[in-house]
């Protein structure tokens, strides 16, 4: 027995070059039975949902939209590092740099704060890398089940603070809920 | 005078300190050091960081040495045989030090300019412990204006001394220095004077730490962010040899040329490091290297890509000889280097 004649894999089939009869150039048994398949098909469940109108159900461990966090005093974490975006192996995050004022103590924690932070959302991939390296707790996959929306423009995908920024009142609830336990 | 440090051997002059040794002979046996400055005399011997075993003291005196030597303030003897990396002393002393240093260093690697090129991180990185034993309030200090260019942040300070030395040896009078004693030690100038003098720049190259950083560069971007080349001018001041940190078309900043030891080539001028930022005053030479698993590396790729040679797979990675054509461009015709290495299959 040589090599040629053994199936290890045991789907190895002889393919034959034979000439085709009659009947069977007629395809009118292979046409028959194929519409037997798109029938059995039609009774069928479907696999396929209209998605727009319908929203499949997402996972209870679903993490996206990523959200920069604020801490107890409603002051922004994010120190402008540079890690995330040293981690993003996608390369979506940008950041800027500034120096905080002496009168903007209650908007950010530390000394340097991100001025411009933008994640391309057409580039990130959720893998979660930028939570993973941040230092100060700034950045966040939520939970929140909101999927990137649809646009026309590219620049709708590329999301500055605006977007990020955790609202002020959801700092001032978590707050009061921490105060409260 | 024969030397072995971890089992090597070196020739090296009378007068040579072991951590020179050590320094020749390149690679892991080389001692951290955090004062020392090979350019500045009298440096080394205050952050002990160095600390090695001399096994045996020398070939007329073969007796150990009892207690760990600094390295960089002990001279070597004929036949004199060190442990650095392989002696389990040395690493326990050096976490030791480590853990000493880190005690009043404030955790703010994710504000400070110096980080990603910082001495005393890649101490800790690769000696410190990842928590802190130290539960007392670290030593902090008012913040204090020394000049327009330099930004002291004493509470990072560490007390090596380099920058007073570079003041002492490079400029003419020196007007800032180590001011009170013992745990209220810290850097300061003399009844607030700004340090003004042209070669002041280099406190910033010198310093392990980011005690002192460069206001021209505060907060503008991350040291791995900005791409490092090589560039030169004709100053008439200094060598005009220089590091520029460019993004895009813009010098973010200018630093000396740092060897692999973190120290400069060359010391430059003031007028080099601050005032030159536009590109056209420079003249670009290469992208500048840095160590393996520098964090600068990240993201560049200077590197020489080589073709990954399979000997067995050689016809499926460059094809075969008759289909090697030019398809893109054929009006440009292939420079003759690159024509061999195109008929090779190599672009």
């Amino acid at each position: 027995m040589n090599i040629e004649s053994i199936s290890l894999s045991g789907r190895k089939k002889m393919v034959s070059n034979k000439e085709m009869t009659f009947l069977e150039k007629m395809y009118l048994v292979a046409i028959i039975k194929g519409l037997f398949i798109t029938i059995k098909h039609l009774f069928r469940r479907k696999v396929t949902i209209q998605y727009p109108e319908q929203v499949r159900e997402m996972s209870p461990v679903y993490r996206g939209q990523h959200q920069l966090k604020r801490d107890e005093e409603g002051r922004e974490n994010c120190t402008a590092c540079g890690l995330c975006a040293l981690s993003c192996p996608a390369e979506a995050i940008t950041m800027k740099a500034e120096e905080r004022k002496a009168d903007e103590k209650h908007l950010y924690r530390e000394e340097k704060y991100a001025s411009i932070y933008e994640i391309n959302m057409l580039r990130c991939i959720f893998c979660g890398l930028c939570e993973e390296a941040c230092p100060k707790d700034a950045i966040y996959l939520t939970t929140s089940k909101v999927l990137v929306p649809a646009s026309y423009e590219r620049e709708d995908f590329i999301f500055g603070k605006d977007k990020l920024v955790m609202p002020l009142d959801v700092a001032i609830r978590n707050a009061q809920l921490k105060n409260a336990n | 005078m024969k030397v072995t440090i971890d089992g090597q051997e070196i020739e090296v002059a009378p007068g040579t300190t072991i951590l020179q040794a050590a320094r020749m002979i390149g690679g892991e046996s080389v001692p951290p050091a955090m004062c020392y400055y090979s350019k500045l005399e009298g440096s080394g011997g205050k952050c002990r960081c160095c600390l090695v075993e001399v096994a045996k003291g020398s070939e007329a005196d073969p007796r150990p040495m009892p207690k760990l030597m600094a390295s960089c303030v002990t001279g070597c003897q004929d036949g004199m045989e060190v442990n650095s990396k392989s002696s389990e002393r040395v690493t326990e002393a050096r976490k030791s030090v480590t853990e000493f240093l880190l005690i009043n260093h404030p955790l703010d690697c994710p504000v400070c300019d110096q980080a990603g090129e910082c001495d005393l991180q890649n101490l800790s990185f690769k000696h410190g412990k990842s928590e802190t034993r130290f539960i007392e309030e670290k030593r902090t200090f008012e913040p204090e204006d020394i000049g327009p260019n330099i930004q002291l942040h004493m509470n990072r300070c560490i007390l090596c001394y380099r920058c007073v030395m570079v003041a002492d040896q490079l400029t003419d009078n020196r007007v800032h220095g180590v001011m009170d004693r013992g745990d209220h030690s810290n850097i300061s100038t003399c009844i607030s004077k700004a340090i003004d003098n042209e070669f002041s720049g280099n406190m910033i190259d010198v310093c392990p730490v980011g005690a002192l950083t460069d206001k021209t560069f505060r907060f503008k971007s991350r040291v791995w962010f900005s791409k490092p080349y090589d560039a030169h001018r004709n100053c008439p001041t200094c060598s005009g040899k220089t590091t520029v940190w460019m993004f895009g078309d813009e010098i973010q900043r200018v630093t000396g040329r740092k060897d692999e030891f973190h120290e400069v080539d060359e010391f430059i001028c003031n007028g080099c490091r601050f005032d030159h930022k536009d590109p056209k005053d420079w003249v670009i030479e290469g992208p500048r290297k840095f160590e393996k698993d520098s964090v600068i590396n990240q993201n560049k790729y200077n590197r020489k890509l080589e073709p990954v040679h399979i000997a067995t797979e050689d016809k499926i990675l460059k094809g075969r000889e008759e289909d090697r054509k030019k398809i893109s461009m054929v009006k440009i015709p292939l420079s003759k280097e690159e024509e061999d290495e195109f008929k090779k299959g190599n672009l």
